[in-house]
């Protein structure tokens, strides 16, 4: 990685909240060589975007660049004035951004977009040239070359059509850096490891040096050759890929490490505890201390110095050597106990689904067994979702019959018994849409308990305080209202919602697919004490393969309305036998594969 | 089929609706706001607490008709001799009744239908919002006309016709603010577990509206105002040989020449509410669209 010089050179980048001294990215350093993928992990919150859009010398609004220099061969991208920044973006350095629909023109065919950038930077010779340049990008990119293709408009192409040619795009000028946000999170497994493979065969073939932003350490993994984590606007730990996942150094990568589900080797999930400090409002010393098991009272005091721990690996940690012998010791624990199924509590019978004339889901005949976890897994557009909400009463065209404990259930919740209502409950995949934003906590979880007639007065009162206590939060929480809590919270107030009437049947509906990856570990290890303690049946619908190691009994596999294949959980991720969940398991990425691929190569 | 959840991402939404009470605070803060609320509460003021000062009964004769101002009478002599200011103070509390009243029938039926219409969807919708477009074919001067000439000018009559050509307004103003609404997932969370319909409307979706729905308050009260006032002056008031500021500008108007005050306080005080009220209802639009954030921080 030493002989060619670094394409782009990030030193002591600094940016702040407008007009204040106070700072959401602070000493930012790190360089990519020409041809390499750097990726860059971080939370919500933790600054990564901030740092992205510097390296092409943009501030979002709010935010000023204070400090340090981002040079790209020997021009420094942050003392240019806008009209030379124009003239480099696109050009020399490109930006992909997460959202392909939002990043296009809805009004212009996908090729005169492609065209108007070779134009806006006179690459080509004459239009002939740059005809002939687009035809390229689009076979790059694994796109038609034909013109039919290219007078398509943004919408008539697929989710990951429009990525590739938001990846076209910032490809054609043949820039020597590019800087990719997320572009894979809205994508399906199998779309998102063919654009995966895309970017990396470009960034290779061409010596484009890549940052590649991203909350999923999995998929970094499967692309990147060196890792920088982020965590609160500083960069706290920087090394290869193999080194950085097997031999973490900082506590904070190795808790980011523990809380993703594995394919294989049955784990339960350890989430981190507390909530990471807004930037520009961190503690003194070291951010992560007051999550941190290692802390110890100098982490207080003073920020640790970015420092080599092995070769190529820094680490920003006092206790780094302790921390990373710890992460190099931890194997895998046995696989979850088998338990055995009890009665079906919750029976489909050739349930069909769909809206107006177009059937979704089709002849699903599944039982749920008594304090069982059944996971329904699928890419979107299986008809999971639509499945869940018809066993909730929540879509009421359907065909079949559900029987909960052999009694029939009517199709919508309305002309369900109170008794069949209370008995299933729902947890929706949104947090941020499935509590009232003008009620409190408190009110939205003793909803149910009013509705049912359970409790009233301050009995209710003490069962939201124990309900709030049960998903790991406090009384106070309360007298809050929903946008004062973090995405992960909400989630908890959703399930205590859920939970208040003690239903037999559960229902979740993607309930991590919002969430942070260590947030998503914390909810699962909830549910699954919860289910254990409360001998509740789950219904637990998910994209998200590896994720059901850490809470299912048994999985059935989703794909076009129709259940596939339907098996316990070593059965499907270890030996699949339907074509269909062998590519979703191949597709998914997961860091035991990029690890092998990386010990192998 | 290869876009996953369009609907989530990792961040809080952008567009944060405010909460009611932050949104009558933020618009406290503009100048305008505070103006127009100054123009109301004296208005108010005057209509309520007039009647206690006027120096005679707003149907005493004291003088010739249409004398200019004198000692006796500070603003004159109207067209029959009476008090121009003791009528002038007297005049603006049934105005501002009858107005008031009227926006909140309008508020109250229309919030009631636009919630229903848009948490129905389907044929009940479209039923309820091709009738409000009827309604809203018809100029609303002309249905009250109609109404009132017909079956005489009594107040309720007066607050019913007003009010009703509020609803169309409200209604349409309800149904688009609750139409992203209903479809969040804490309705269905509420459905789920069998909330009643009713409670669904007025308990989960109408509390996220209120903030649209206090701009076309203001609005709708401002649009009472003038539509009574005009009606006064046509002759159509419950009191029709008491004082109040639309009958005086009609009865005054012809000697505005000679004695103009009859006709101008009244026009004056009309003015300056409405002005009141749209700047109220301006301030409170502002506020709830994060208009003059920046300036205010």
């Amino acid at each position: 990685m030493s002989a060619p010089a670094p394409a782009i050179v990030v030193d002591r980048l600094r940016i702040n909240v407008r007009g204040t001294t106070r700072d959401i990215v602070d000493d930012i350093s790190f360089e990519i060589a020409p041809g390499e993928v750097l990726g860059l992990v971080g939370e919500s919150g933790s600054g990564k975007t901030t740092v992205g859009l510097a390296l092409l010398g943009h501030a979002r609004r709010g935010v000023q660049i204070a400090g340090g220099s981002v040079r790209l061969g020997d021009v420094n991208v942050l003392a240019l004035n806008e009209g030379e920044l124009a003239h480099l973006r696109g050009r020399l350095i490109s930006y992909v951004p997460q959202d392909p629909a939002a990043a296009l023109n809805p009004a212009l065919r996908i090729g005169t977009q492609l065209r108007e950038i070779l134009e806006a930077h006179n690459f080509g010779a004459n239009a002939e040239a740059r005809r002939e340049r687009v035809y390229e990008m689009m076979r790059e990119v694994a796109l038609p070359d034909n013109n039919a293709y290219l007078s398509r408009y943004p919408h008539e192409l697929s989710g990951g059509q429009q990525q590739r040619v938001g990846l076209a795009i910032a490809f054609a000028c043949r820039p020597r850096v590019i800087v990719l946000d997320e572009p894979t999170t809205g994508l399906d497994v199998t779309t998102q490891a063919h654009v995966l493979g895309t970017v990396r065969d470009l960034a290779t073939a061409h010596g484009v040096a890549a940052l590649y932003v991203s909350h999923d350490l999995a998929v970094v993994g499967t692309l990147a050759t060196r890792v920088a984590v982020m965590y609160s606007g500083r960069i706290v730990e920087l090394g290869p890929v193999l080194d950085l996942f097997q031999a973490a150094a900082h506590p904070y990568t190795q808790r980011l490490i523990f809380a993703i589900p594995h394919l294989t080797g049955g784990r339960e999930l350890v989430g981190i505890g507390g909530r990471a400090p807004s930037p520009g409002r961190r503690p003194p010393g070291c951010a992560f201390a007051p999550r941190c098991a290692y802390a110890q009272e100098r982490c207080t005091v003073s920020v640790p110095e970015l420092r080599p721990i092995a070769v190529g690996h820094q680490v920003r940690c006092v206790r780094a050597e302790e921390v990373r012998s710890q992460t190099l010791r931890r194997g895998t624990d046995g696989a979850r106990g088998d338990r055995t199924l009890g009665a079906p509590i919750l029976v489909l019978s050739d349930v069909t689904a769909g809206y107006r004339r177009r059937t979704v889901v089709h002849d699903i005949n599944i039982e749920l067994a008594r304090q069982e976890c059944l996971a329904l897994v699928g890419e979107s557009g299986s008809g999971k979702t639509t499945l869940a909400r018809s066993v909730a009463g929540l879509h009421s065209q359907r065909g079949g019959q559900i029987t909960l404990n052999g009694a029939p259930l009517a199709m919508s919740a309305r002309n369900r018994t109170r008794e069949h209502r209370r008995m299933i409950q729902y947890v929706f995949q949104n947090p941020y849409g499935s509590l009232n934003p003008r009620r409190t906590i408190g009110h939205i979880i003793r909803q149910p308990l009013e509705i049912f007639g359970r409790l009233q007065g301050d009995a209710a009162d003490k069962k939201v305080a124990e309900m709030l206590d049960r998903v790991a939060l406090t009384a106070a929480y309360a007298e809050r209202f929903p946008d004062q809590l973090s995405g992960g919270e909400r989630q908890r107030v959703a399930i205590a919602r859920a939970l208040v009437c003690e239903p037999s049947v559960l229902v979740c509906d993607e309930v991590t697919s919002a969430l942070d990856v260590s947030v998503q570990a914390a909810i699962v290890e909830l549910l699954a004490s919860l289910q254990r303690d409360l001998g509740l049946s789950m219904l637990f619908v998910t994209h998200n393969l590896p994720l059901v190691r850490s809470i299912a009994q048994r999985v059935a596999v989703m794909s076009e309305g129709r259940i596939v294949e339907l098996g316990s959980v070593e059965q499907i991720l270890e030996s699949p036998v339907n074509p269909y969940t062998r590519r979703l398991l191949s597709d998914t990425p997961s860091l035991e594969v990029a690890l092998s691929a990386a010990t192998s190569s | 089929m290869s876009v996953v959840n369009p609907l989530v991402s990792n961040e809080p939404p952008l567009i944060q609706s405010k909460r009611p009470t932050g949104v009558i605070l933020g618009a406290l803060g503009l100048g305008r706001t505070r103006i127009g609320l100054g123009l109301v509460l004296i208005i108010a003021a005057i209509a309520i607490f007039g009647p206690l000062i006027a120096p005679h009964g707003p149907a005493d004769f004291i003088g010739l008709p249409n004398t200019g101002p004198s000692g006796a009478a500070r603003f004159g002599t109207d067209h029959l001799g009476q008090d121009v200011w003791s009528r002038f103070l007297d005049g603006g509390r049934e105005i501002l009744l009858l107005a008031s009243a009227a926006t909140l029938l309008g508020l109250a039926i229309g919030t009631s239908l636009g919630l229903l219409a848009a948490y129905s969807k389907g044929a009940l919708d479209d039923v309820l919002m091709r009738s409000m477009d009827v309604i809203l074919a018809f100029p609303s001067i002309m249905l009250a006309l109609v109404a009132i000439a017909t079956l005489g000018a009594s107040g309720w009559l007066i607050i019913l016709a007003v009010g009703l050509t509020n609803v169309p307004r409200v209604a349409r103003v309800t149904r688009a603010a609750a139409q992203p609404i209903v479809e969040r997932d804490f309705v269905a969370a509420a459905e789920a577990i069998g909330v009643p319909r009713w409670r669904i409307l007025f308990g989960e979706i109408l509390p996220n509206v209120l903030s649209p729905l206090m701009v076309e308050a203001s609005l709708r009260l401002t649009y009472s105002i003038g539509l009574i006032a005009g009606l006064a002056f046509l002759g159509f008031t419950p009191n029709p040989n008491g004082a109040d500021w639309g009958l005086m500008i009609q009865e005054n108007q012809i000697a505005l020449v000679v004695q103009p005050w009859g006709v101008v306080l009244p026009i004056i005080a009309v003015a300056l509410l409405t002005m009141g009220t749209g700047m109220v209802g301006d301030g409170i639009a502002r506020a709830a669209a994060g208009i003059d954030r920046v300036r205010a921080e």
